[in-house]
């Protein structure tokens, strides 16, 4: 596979925020357009319910320090999600401004404003609760495992954080495309977070039985596993060089300089997922010469969210709809093209299903393809843990504290749900450490 | 299209519109005037004259920002002229030349000295000016020299130095008064028996503008020290208003006013118009946008004027002066009650906080799950927009919709939450009929002292 052909400085370029960071005085005149509305929709439609009027009208007052607190008292990351959040069906979806101006107030943005600045002067505005004596253990250290640690530790309790890669951070740190999430913000984020006082021991993989002893040794354990692999599509050539997996083509670029990252001249994308979209708007970032998104059903049914397809359209990203691959085509062991079948709907929407149409095989000629297909559950790991409760590939868990049906044992995060946003996963951890907070004092209250 | 008339006649001083410059920077030097003049404003107040120039200071204003709109209100510790006398009379004859149909007024204050009175006024006079205004209203710096304010305050003051003008003037007199004393009204009686023709109203209110929280210097300051300023801009009109609705409806005075305070639109001057002025003056908004403006505010003026069928200033002028009086003339019967547009509300929820922390709890929010609103409110404001594959719906979150409704059997129809809505039109107040007859509290104490009416009940409160 060749290495990027585009000079360092087109690279930079191309990998620079996608939404530039506000000025001072920009971010108060985007603030002023906020009403500071009452129970505030944003607020609702926030999974960690940020207090979005709150700390708008903190910027405009020109408390910028007061604003990051605001926000990260809810979403220790919010930095990340800042960043990365699917603003438009969240916060900015429910906007109210959206209807009176026709655009929603930029939260995400001002989000990033305050949070921004208390990162750069390294604002630490949490303690450390009472020690209460209990100790839990942490698997993962994405945003779930992060969330979670930092909760228990305002919580006063003692807390290892057991991480299995060389990074902390999880997919923050090497799966959100480096144009929304640098790595450098993912792990200054990390330092942050963990100033509070607790330790992430990399290079520690847990196992299942090393799982039932953790259990034993301490009061709680926490699983913010996230999912693993993407899933295969078990047709003839994927072992083909060239054949690659979506999360081993974003992780590159968050490893290595830009210059260095691989990426084919005709880049096919097998999905129609945010990944999908993600991966091939990369490809584009990297140098591909043309780069084409493949997706069995139709455009209306794409799960990428709207901003994602018009980034992606911008892009001068090719579409391919309603094609199922059927073969990637190799020669001497390398990828020359993917061979698909063209598909049509039977019945409606997303319950319909997909036949042959009949017709031409679709051939896309190509040296590169990437599979964006949606991460599989960690099915191995899970199940050998005794007594884990696992439905469709998600750890199954209590609602209100996140507890699965192992005593002491509480999840949360992309395993539970078979994949969700970075916020849904910090909402995970932060209930989960309530939760765990609540059984192991024997609070005779729920917690909210 | 005839457009309306906007000739006016203040006490036989011609201008072809009524937007005068009010005396201040904008009217400094011919310069500034001749393009005022060109810019179509009807008349000049000339910057206040005194034999002497004065010395001036640096800083000299601060203002007040609304949420980044700037200069909501502005603040000067700036003096009266500070060219002189023979400059400026000479510019003053070139410019009356230049331009023989538009108002030259000019703005004097001297020491309280007969003499030195009469030969400014003489002198001005001889320069070719059509009218005189007397700057007893200025609050700072030259109120400390027991000049302006100073003079201003004390209608026997007033009453002295007016007749030592009016005794030699030739052209109208104007004493222009200032809003630093609690009733305008004595003095206003005290300049019309002195023999002046007419008023002006307001100058400037005497403020503080701030502190800047970094240095910790009162702003504006002067390497450190502050002094009180006088306050004008858009933020001072209601009180501008309120003066002048006072003494244009005075008997004893019945002067023409020129009404200052705050005009940076049509809307502003047509309200100054209707409550009592004859001509409308304008100092800061020309100081922050420059003298165009004048040219939609004439043009918004006749406008509203066609739309209303009045055909000249005179159709306008005081119309609403006799709508104001004392709070015992009001009638205790009106009742208007709020009422939202459902089909317009855009469910931010500052109604309902509003009245419930702000009023009277008359407001109900329910929380109606978002595909049930949807249901039943197919016009609601708030398009539903699609995302990968999903509705969304602004206004909704965590799954429902505020509905806000007003229990009309408990407002008190304050208007609070028609105000703080952010939607025009979607929170209307309307007329109820109270059940009772006709009454204004001056009549209820009366009844109610002949034990011909019940006390009112007081309103239910939650
Ligand atoms: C390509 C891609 C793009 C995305 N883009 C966005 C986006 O733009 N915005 C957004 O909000 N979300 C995005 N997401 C989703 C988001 O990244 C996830 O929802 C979120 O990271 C889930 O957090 P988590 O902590 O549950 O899991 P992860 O982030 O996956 O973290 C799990 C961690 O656990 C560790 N771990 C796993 N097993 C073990 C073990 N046995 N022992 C010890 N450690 C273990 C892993 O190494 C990892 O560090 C994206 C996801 C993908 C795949
Ligand atoms: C900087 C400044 C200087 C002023 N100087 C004078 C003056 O010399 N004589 C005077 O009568 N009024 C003076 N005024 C008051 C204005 O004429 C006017 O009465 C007041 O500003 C209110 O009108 P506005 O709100 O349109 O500015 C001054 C106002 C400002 C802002
Ligand atoms: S919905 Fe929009 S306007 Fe209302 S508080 Fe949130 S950001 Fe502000
Ligand atoms: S008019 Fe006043 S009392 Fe009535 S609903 Fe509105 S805020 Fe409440
Ligand atoms: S203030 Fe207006 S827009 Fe907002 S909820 Fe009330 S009625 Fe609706």
């Amino acid at each position: 596979m060749p290495k990027s052909k585009l000079s360092a400085e087109k690279l930079a370029q191309n990998f620079a925020d996608l939404h530039p960071a506000y000025a001072p005085q920009e971010a108060r005149i985007e603030a002023a357009r906020c009403l500071y509305c009452w129970d505030a929709p944003c607020t609702r439609a926030c999974p960690t319910g940020i207090d979005v009027p709150t700390f708008i009208r903190q910027i405009l007052e020109k408390n910028s320090g007061g604003a990051a607190e605001t926000i990260l008292s809810e979403n220790i990351l919010g930095g990340s999600c800042a960043r990365a959040c699917p603003t438009e069906v969240l916060c900015e979806g429910a906007c109210v401004d959206r209807t009176l101006e026709k655009a929603p107030v930029e939260i995400g943005r001002l989000q990033r404003f305050a949070t921004d600045y208390a990162a750069k002067r390294k604002l630490q505005f949490f303690e450390p609760g009472p020690e209460s004596g209990f100790t839990v253990v942490v698997v993962g250290s994405g945003p779930a495992g992060l969330a979670c640690a930092h909760e228990l530790r305002r919580l006063g309790h003692g807390v290892r954080v057991l991480e299995a890669s060389d990074v902390p951070g999880g997919l923050n740190t090497t799966g959100i495309s480096p144009y929304k999430i640098s790595t450098e913000f993912a792990l200054s984020e990390v330092e942050q977070a963990s100033a509070i006082g607790f330790e992430i021991e990399l290079n520690s993989p847990v196992t299942g039985a090393d799982l039932r002893e953790l259990l034993e040794q301490n009061d709680a354990v926490f699983l913010g596993v996230g999912l693993g692999q993407t899933a295969p599509l078990n047709i003839p050539g994927e072992d083909a060089a060239g054949v690659w997996e979506a999360l081993d083509f974003i992780e590159q670029a968050h490893r290595m300089p830009l210059k260095e990252c691989e990426v084919g001249t005709q880049v096919v994308v097998i999905g129609g997922g945010n990944t999908a979209v993600d991966v091939a708007t990369e490809a584009v970032r990297l140098g591909a010469d043309q780069t084409t998104i493949a997706y069995r059903r139709s455009r209306e049914q794409m799960p990428a969210f709207a901003y994602e397809v018009e980034l992606a359209v911008s892009d001068q990203i090719g579409f391919e709809w309603c094609v199922q691959p059927v073969e990637f085509v190799a020669e001497a062991g390398r990828l020359v093209a993917v061979r698909f079948r063209r598909q049509r709907l039977e019945g409606e929407g997303r319950a319909g299903t997909l036949v042959d149409a009949g017709g031409d095989d679709l051939v896309l000629p190509c040296d590169q393809a990437i599979k964006a297909l949606g991460q599989l559950p960690r099915s191995d790991f899970l199940s050998s843990i005794d007594g884990l409760k696992i439905d469709g590939g998600r750890v199954v868990i209590d609602d209100k504290t996140r507890a699965t049906s192992v005593a002491g044992l509480f999840a949360g995060g992309d395993c539970i749900s078979r994949g969700g946003e970075i916020v849904d996963a910090v909402q995970d951890g932060k209930i989960a450490a309530r939760g765990i907070d609540h059984t192991l004092r024997q609070k005779p209250k729920e917690p909210r | 299209m005839k457009k309306p008339d906007l000739a006016t006649d203040f006490c036989g001083i011609r201008s072809p519109n009524p937007f005068w410059l009010a005396s201040g920077p904008p009217t400094n030097s011919a310069y500034q005037v001749r393009r005022a003049f060109e810019a179509g404003w009807g008349g000049v107040v000339w910057k206040t004259l005194a034999h002497d120039p004065v010395v001036n200071v640096s800083a000299r204003y601060g203002a007040v920002d609304y949420h980044g709109r700037k200069m909501m209100g502005l603040n000067n510790i700036e003096l009266i002229s500070d060219r002189s006398l023979e400059e400026n009379l000479r510019e003053i004859t070139e410019i009356k030349q230049e331009f023989p149909d538009r108002a030259m007024i000019v703005s004097l204050m001297v020491e309280s000295k007969k003499e030195t009175w009469q030969d400014i006024v003489q002198r001005t006079e001889d320069a070719g000016c059509d009218g005189l205004e007397l700057n007893f209203g200025c609050p700072h710096g030259m109120s400390e020299r027991g000049m302006g304010a100073a003079v201003g305050q004390v209608p026997e003051y007033t009453e002295m130095i007016t007749g030592w003008v009016t005794e030699v003037a030739k052209t109208p007199v104007l004493v222009k008064l200032t809003p630093n004393v609690a009733d305008p009204r004595p003095i206003g009686q005290a300049a019309r028996r002195a023999g002046a023709a007419g008023l002006s109203l307001i100058n400037t209110i005497n403020s503080i503008m701030g502190v800047d929280l970094e240095t910790l210097h009162p702003m504006p300051h002067v390497g450190g020290r502050g002094s009180h300023g006088g306050y004008c801009g858009p933020a001072v009109k209601p009180i501008a208003l309120n003066m002048l609705q006072q003494v244009a409806a005075d008997p004893a005075i019945d002067l023409p006013i020129s009404g200052i305070g705050g005009i940076e639109s049509w809307q502003d001057a047509a309200e100054f118009l209707l409550l009592g002025a004859t001509s409308v003056q304008v100092c800061t908004a020309a100081m922050h946008h420059g003298f165009r403006i004048v040219e939609p505010m004439i043009s918004g003026l006749q406008m509203w004027m066609l739309e209303h069928e009045f055909e000249s200033l005179s159709d306008v002028q005081g119309r609403v002066v006799p709508d104001v009086g004392g709070w015992g003339e009001l009638d205790l019967a009106y009742k208007v009650v709020a009422e939202i547009d459902q089909d317009q509300c855009i469910h931010c929820g500052l109604c309902y906080i509003a009245c419930e922390d702000g009023a009277h709890q008359s407001i109900h929010c329910a929380k109606i799950e978002t595909d049930a609103f949807l249901a039943q409110h197919p016009n609601g404001a708030g398009a539903v927009h699609q995302s990968g594959g999903k509705n969304y719906l602004p206004g909704a979150g965590a799954g429902y919709v505020n509905l806000l409704t007003i229990d009309q059997t408990t407002c008190v129809g304050c208007n609070l939450c028609s105000l703080v809505c952010p939607v025009e039109d979607c929170i209307s107040m309307v007329e109820r009929d109270s059940g009772l007859p006709s009454m204004t509290w001056n009549e209820y104490q009366e009844k109610l002292g002949r034990g011909e009416v019940d006390p009112i009940a007081p309103p239910e409160h939650r």
